[in-house]
């Protein structure tokens, strides 16, 4: 076997080992839960809403503008689980590990720390994607089964999230070689929160047509790719909707005023080509 | 081939100067013991030489190869002064990830092998956070043997071992070095290194200081007679003396109980080279 795989292999069953997967699976039944009841309330109020059946947005506007926002509310808590999946698994393995002494008899041997490093993101990323993955199918499911609607797009949003997923990943392996643990843990979910931020930014400036805060908004995507990647999943739910339900999902809190595009999407990859050069380097300068 | 040859190492961490040109080789099959105050630079000098820290200048060859290399690292086996397997790793797993990062056929043969050479075929299947730091370095131990290394760094291997531990580790080394293993071995306990070593290197402020075989370093210093009245010293006997001074004390009626050559420790010799009483 070669030593990536090796040492992907290695983190995947540490993950196991060190129930990692049945502290996300509890922590998981218990936000499926909560959501089949929001999803099942919020259809089951859809009569009441003032706009609705009377109103400027009719009876199908307002069943698209629930499906599209419980929809952005499952993806929004699928990535942050997912975020916090993938980043507990890679905050420590490098400065961490090096300062438990786990990482030291690992690295002595022949392989590279290039490999290394590619091991242990391998196996973060491979397991922080497939949980996204079954996460993002039941928060389908659950909304269809309590909608009786499926979005038009199903594999572009999953392909997004497991982007979005997987350059949080990287982000955070980046971090483990220049940062301790707790700095590294820190850094990476005040760079969420930025990035939430950025796409609240963005809903804001296109309602207003503030060129500066959008422009803000884009600068910040650009530098946090996993937030363009979110809401180019959640933009895709939105073009379900039409007229006044489209505006009014993309001004909510679960809606997005940017769409990715290609151009945006090969920057994602670019970006996690840069992540990784810049961990080799730094850790292979990196004394133990 | 030379097991280490490291020349004019240097290595500085920001201000503070680890090594200051340090030049140290280690034959096949020699056992050779570091020996220093804390930050001497004794461990600086083995994470130089697997490659874990990059000197400022000079450079480290294992083997022939570069000691960051592929090639270096294949060679040997390290044993770190701090280290940790995964807590939720058996034994047998964790030989079985470093067999498969060495690139080691030999199997369940090698982990029995080492696992019983270490002293812990009983404990294959335990869990590491279940072991006692003992434990821990015996398995450490097994681990750095493994894929036959032919240059073996031992960074305090026996630091966490009870006595019963450390003779099984001299026990060890002998039996390596009988093997035509090189090993260098850093260790604050010097009636170890004294006991075991071929040659010994005294580091200080990241220079050698002194260095050479333990018989050769602590020099003959007197005879110790027990007689009738108490101890008679004779700071500058030799063990030819000892016959007659026996003879002259009997001669003037003293009772001669015990006679004893007194040597410089390592300890004595390490604490001269240092400049200290």
């Amino acid at each position: 076997m070669i030593p990536t795989l090796i040492i992907a292999r290695h983190a995947v069953l540490e993950t196991v080992r060190r129930r990692v997967f049945v502290v996300a699976l509890v922590l998981t039944l218990l936000f499926l839960a909560l959501f089949t009841v929001a999803s099942a309330k919020a259809f089951a109020a859809q009569g009441t809403f003032q706009f609705g059946n009377n109103g400027p947005v009719g009876p199908a506007g307002i069943a698209s503008l629930t499906t599209v926002t419980l929809l952005g509310l499952g993806v929004f808590g699928s990535l942050f689980l997912a975020a916090v999946l993938g980043v507990f698994l890679t905050v420590g393995a490098v400065s961490g590990d090096a300062e438990r002494g786990l990482l030291q008899p690992l690295v002595v041997r022949p392989l590279g720390r290039r490999q290394f490093l590619l091991g242990r993101f391998a196996g973060a990323a491979s397991v922080s994607i497939a949980y996204v993955t079954v996460l993002y199918a039941a928060v389908l499911v659950i909304v269809h089964q309590a909608g009786g609607q499926w979005p038009h797009y199903i594999v572009g949003p999953a392909v997004a999230l497991m982007g979005a997923v997987t350059i949080l990943v990287a982000m955070s392996l980046l971090g483990s070689v220049f940062l301790s643990t707790l700095a590294d843990g820190i850094a990476m979910f005040m760079l969420y929160g930025a990035g939430l931020v950025s796409g609240l930014l963005a809903s804001i400036g296109a309602a207003l047509n503030a060129h500066t805060v959008q422009t803000i908004s884009h600068d910040i995507t650009i530098a946090l790719p996993f937030e363009g990647l979110y809401e180019a999943a959640v933009h895709t739910f939105a073009s379900n909707a039409a007229g006044l339900a489209r505006i009014a999902v993309n001004l909510g809190p679960f809606g997005a005023a940017q769409a990715g595009g290609t151009t945006f999407y090969l920057w994602a990859v670019v970006y996690l080509g840069l992540a990784a050069v810049a961990a080799s380097v730094g850790f292979e300068r990196c004394d133990l | 081939m030379t097991a280490l040859v490291a020349t004019t190492l240097q290595k500085r961490y920001g201000s503070v100067v680890a090594l200051a040109g340090v030049d140290v080789i280690v034959a096949p099959g020699e056992l050779v013991g570091l020996i220093g105050a804390n930050g001497a630079g004794k461990s600086t000098l083995m994470k130089i030489a697997c490659g874990l820290v990059r000197p400022t200048a000079g450079e480290a060859m294992v083997c022939g190869a570069p000691a960051r290399s592929r090639e270096a690292r294949r060679s040997l086996g390290y044993l770190a002064e701090l280290f940790r397997f995964p807590g939720w790793a058996t034994a047998l797993e964790v030989l079985a990830l470093h067999q498969q990062l060495a690139g080691s056929s030999r199997g369940q043969a090698e982990r029995d092998e080492l696992l019983e050479l270490v002293g812990l075929a009983d404990a294959a299947g335990r869990r590491v956070e279940g072991m006692s730091k003992g434990m821990q370095q015996r398995l450490g131990l097994a681990q750095a043997l493994i894929g036959e290394p032919k240059l073996l760094l031992l960074d305090e291997p026996t630091s966490a071992l009870d006595p019963a531990g450390r003779r099984d580790v001299r026990t060890l080394l002998l039996g390596l070095r009988d093997r035509g293993i090189a090993v260098l071995l850093n260790s604050h306990l010097l009636g170890e290194l004294e006991r075991v070593c071929d040659r010994v290197i005294i580091l200080a402020h990241g220079r050698v200081v002194a260095g050479g075989r333990p018989e050769e370093l602590t020099r003959a210093g007197g005879v110790e007679i027990q007689t009738g009245e108490g101890v008679r010293r004779f700071p500058q006997a030799r063990r030819e003396d000892i016959p007659r001074l026996v003879s002259e004390l009997v001669t003037e009626g003293a009772d001669v109980y015990e006679v004893s050559l007194v040597r410089d420790t390592l300890e004595d010799v390490y604490l001269q080279a240092l400049g200290r009483e």
